[in-house]
């Protein structure tokens, strides 16, 4: 029951299938790292995840703690205790952090409650300072005129204020440097622990060296080729992906994680 | 490729409601001399107006609907069809208890009475054609401001009324200023006098509730040498199957050193043509601004004007249109610099939603032989689904060498992707247009004095809300 469990999962777009048939199970208090090759399908996987509406679902299901998503709004399963960090998140002009995330916090309470402003603006500063945010970010708007790094960490900081029960976390380490990195790793390390599961997609293992994941999976063409532990990123940063590339297509069958 | 935004249907619940005619005064359907007798002799017009009426009417039957660059619509306006005076009475009550039960029950369901004892300084509401209501703070009063309806100020006030009434907008400016001037009853008749700012806003508030029927108030604004005030109207009407017609003349005068701002918050529903004339004149050192907010009606043509008079005098005109499906907001701006160092500046949002269409059409006139002018425009529009329409139509000439102009204009769209990043956080689909659409006009709002701007977000709120399917 308390796990995000995605079985046999098939999506198109435009008549192209990009996830065929996977199957992944990520149960609270994990970290599982999602590596690939570009075009392998990881960031449709969370897209498809949160609900985005450009895409197909042909087969399979996703259930959080149990739980039918797939015929859910996007809203309705963020509410629920999903979320994404985007790589690459939207410009909100005229609307600031701290207007957006108080909608975002609003939205999540009982109807006819008020957020109390002094409570929220406490939790917000203090994850501000988790993730070495100015507080004058809070009157910028969101994403807007953002380096890439500071949309990164506003997202992390999003996460930190919603607190949901399944991240997933896409590409959050690209454009990032070393230094950024590490302080986004940071906020993320210090939201680990057991009422969160997470999903880290990534391209690369750098980021695996301050987000020590639990499990490590590799997706090529749509479907998990291949599970292990941490050390599996380190091989595939020694050999790359072609090996699997070269097998891919003679894998009949998905393979199951 | 991304998912097509389903399109915002308009609801407007709240000023959607009406109560049984009671009017012991009508003048009929359709428009003839004897609909101007009639009028003159309900109201009991001094001779003047009986005849500056008679003369409008006559500019009005000659001047053509302007065809060639307005929208085709207004040809769905049947002047023979709309009833041109309707009335309970004609003299507006000073008590809210007197006023008649089911008028009063209006005005309440609209917080009006609350609002004047919140944070205004007078209050003039008007039902159909005549103001039923009228109230100016006593304090105020003391000061020697008049607030009273136009029918008083013309009867009561004749050595300032008749010296500037028609004049900032003389009947023959277009079909509609005449059209007003040979029918208009209510508005507002408001004299500052020297040196009085007036610290809190006065308000009047247009209801219209009869179907059929057309509303033409006609305001007259004077502020004398370094007076100061706030003026706020609102407008709501409920929705009919008929065409309604509002066609309001408003002329402002700010003496020397005087400031005076006009702010609208229209919220008419989607079957009135909202044709309304709005000038100032600012005289030396004088300031006239215009924050106009037009949401609702189903044609909007309206172009608050400064005419810069007296140097260094100060124009300007913030607005925002919210056009929803099915309807045109048509409206804009004109600065007429016609002094030395006068400075005018435009601000214009604009919002298009469904098959919604908004349009600008501004005028900057700098003529050769002044120095040192300035002219700011900015006009910038969200359109928010592919099916939305917006255009501009910027009209500036500015001649001689000392002046200066700048424009700028922007069209932006609210994206799938946008959305979606918002919903992924939680907030429902109209929630998130909601956010965009306030994010879009708030460093404009900002401007705006607090009340308004709470109440302007509320009103966009309501439009969103209960809108996406």
């Amino acid at each position: 029951m308390n796990k995000l469990s995605i079985t046999n999962l098939r999506v198109s777009i435009a008549d192209q299938e990009i996830i065929r048939g996977l199957s992944l199970a990520v149960p609270k208090g994990e970290i599982h790292a999602i590596m690939g090759p570009n075009g392998s399908g990881k960031s449709t996987l969370a897209k498809v995840l949160t609900g985005h509406p450009d895409y197909k679902i042909t087969a399979g299901e996703v259930l959080m703690d149990g739980e039918n998503i797939l015929a859910l709004a996007p809203d309705e399963r963020a509410r629920k205790g999903l979320f994404l960090a985007f790589q690459y998140p939207s410009e909100i002009p005229g609307v600031t952090i701290a207007n957006f995330l108080r909608a975002a916090v609003q939205a999540r309470l009982p109807e006819g409650e008020e957020l109390e402003a002094t409570d929220y603006y406490a939790k917000l500063y203090e994850k501000m300072d988790l993730l070495e945010m100015d507080r004058s970010f809070t009157s910028r708007s969101v994403n807007e005129g953002f380096s890439g790094g500071e949309k990164k960490r506003n997202e992390i900081l999003q996460l930190a204020m919603l607190q949901p029960k399944y991240a997933v976390l896409d590409e959050t380490d690209s454009g990032l440097d070393i230094d950024a990195l590490k302080v986004v790793a940071h906020g993320v390390n210090s939201l680990r622990g057991p009422n969160l599961g997470v999903i880290l997609i990534t391209h690369y293992q750098r980021l695996l060296d301050y987000i020590i994941p639990d499990h490590v999976h590799v997706m090529v063409q749509g479907r998990i080729v291949r599970s292990g532990g941490k050390e599996l990123a380190l091989e595939l940063e020694e050999k790359g992906y072609e090996s699997y590339e070269t097998v891919k297509d003679e894998i009949g069958e998905p393979a199951m994680a | 490729m991304v998912k097509e935004v389903s399109p915002l249907e308009i609801e407007r619940n709240v000023g959607n409601f009406a109560y049984p005619e009671t009017h012991t005064h009508d003048a009929g359907v359709g428009l003839t001399e004897k609909t101007i007798h009639y009028i003159s002799d309900i109201k009991d017009d001094p001779d003047w107006v009986r005849e500056f009426r008679l003369n409008a009417y006559k500019t009005f039957m000659s001047k053509p609907m302007p065809t060639h660059w307005a929208s085709k619509d207004l040809e769905a306006i049947v002047f023979d069809n709309i009833r041109y005076y309707l009335s309970g009475g004609t003299q507006p009550k000073r008590n809210w208890e007197d006023v008649p039960d089911d008028v009063k029950r209006t005005f309440e369901r609209l917080g009006i009475p609350e609002q004047e004892r919140k944070f205004l300084a007078g209050v003039e509401a008007q039902f159909d054609s005549e103001a039923v209501y009228s109230n100016i703070k006593k304090a105020v009063g003391e000061q020697g401001v008049i607030f009273v309806g136009s029918a008083e100020g013309l009867k009561n006030h004749p050595e300032i009324f008749r010296k500037w009434f028609g004049k900032v907008i003389p009947t023959g400016d277009n079909k509609f200023s005449a059209l007003n001037s040979a029918v208009f009853s209510g508005g507002s008749f408001i004299y500052v006098p020297p040196g009085v700012k007036v610290k809190h806003p006065l308000q009047a508030y247009f209801r219209i509730n009869a179907e059929n029927f057309g509303q033409f108030e006609r305001t007259l604004i004077i502020c004398d040498e370094g007076s100061e005030l706030t003026y706020m109207e609102g407008c709501t009407a409920p929705k009919f199957n008929t065409a309604t017609l509002h066609s309001a003349v408003v002329e402002l005068v700010a003496m020397k050193g005087a400031k005076l701002q006009y702010i609208t918050v229209q919220n008419w529903s989607a079957n009135v043509f909202n044709l309304v004339t709005k000038r100032g004149i600012a005289h030396e050192d004088a300031e006239v601004k215009w924050i106009d907010c037009n949401i609702g009606s189903r044609l909007t043509m309206k172009y608050p004007g400064v005419i810069m008079k007296g140097r260094r005098a100060r124009g300007e005109v913030l607005s925002i249109a919210l056009a929803g499906d099915g309807q045109h907001q048509d409206t804009g701006a004109k600065m007429v610099h016609a002094a030395d160092e006068t400075t005018s500046n435009i601000i214009s949002k604009s919002i298009s939603i469904g098959k919604g269409r908004a349009t600008y059409r501004g005028l900057v006139h700098i003529p050769k032989h002044l120095k040192n002018c300035k002219n700011n425009t900015e006009c910038d529009a969200l359109l928010i689904n592919s099916t939305s329409r917006t255009d501009t139509y910027p009209a500036i000439t500015v001649r001689g060498t000392g002046n200066s102009v700048q424009h700028e204009a922007s069209v932006s769209q609210v994206s799938a992707e946008q959305i979606f990043y918002m919903q992924q956080r939680g907030l429902t689909e109209a929630q998130a247009m909601s956010l965009s659409v306030n994010g879009f006009v708030n460093d404009l709002v900002r401007q705006f004095p607090m009340e308004y701007s709470v109440e302007l977000k509320r009103l966009i709120e309501l439009e969103m809300e209960g809108s996406v399917g």
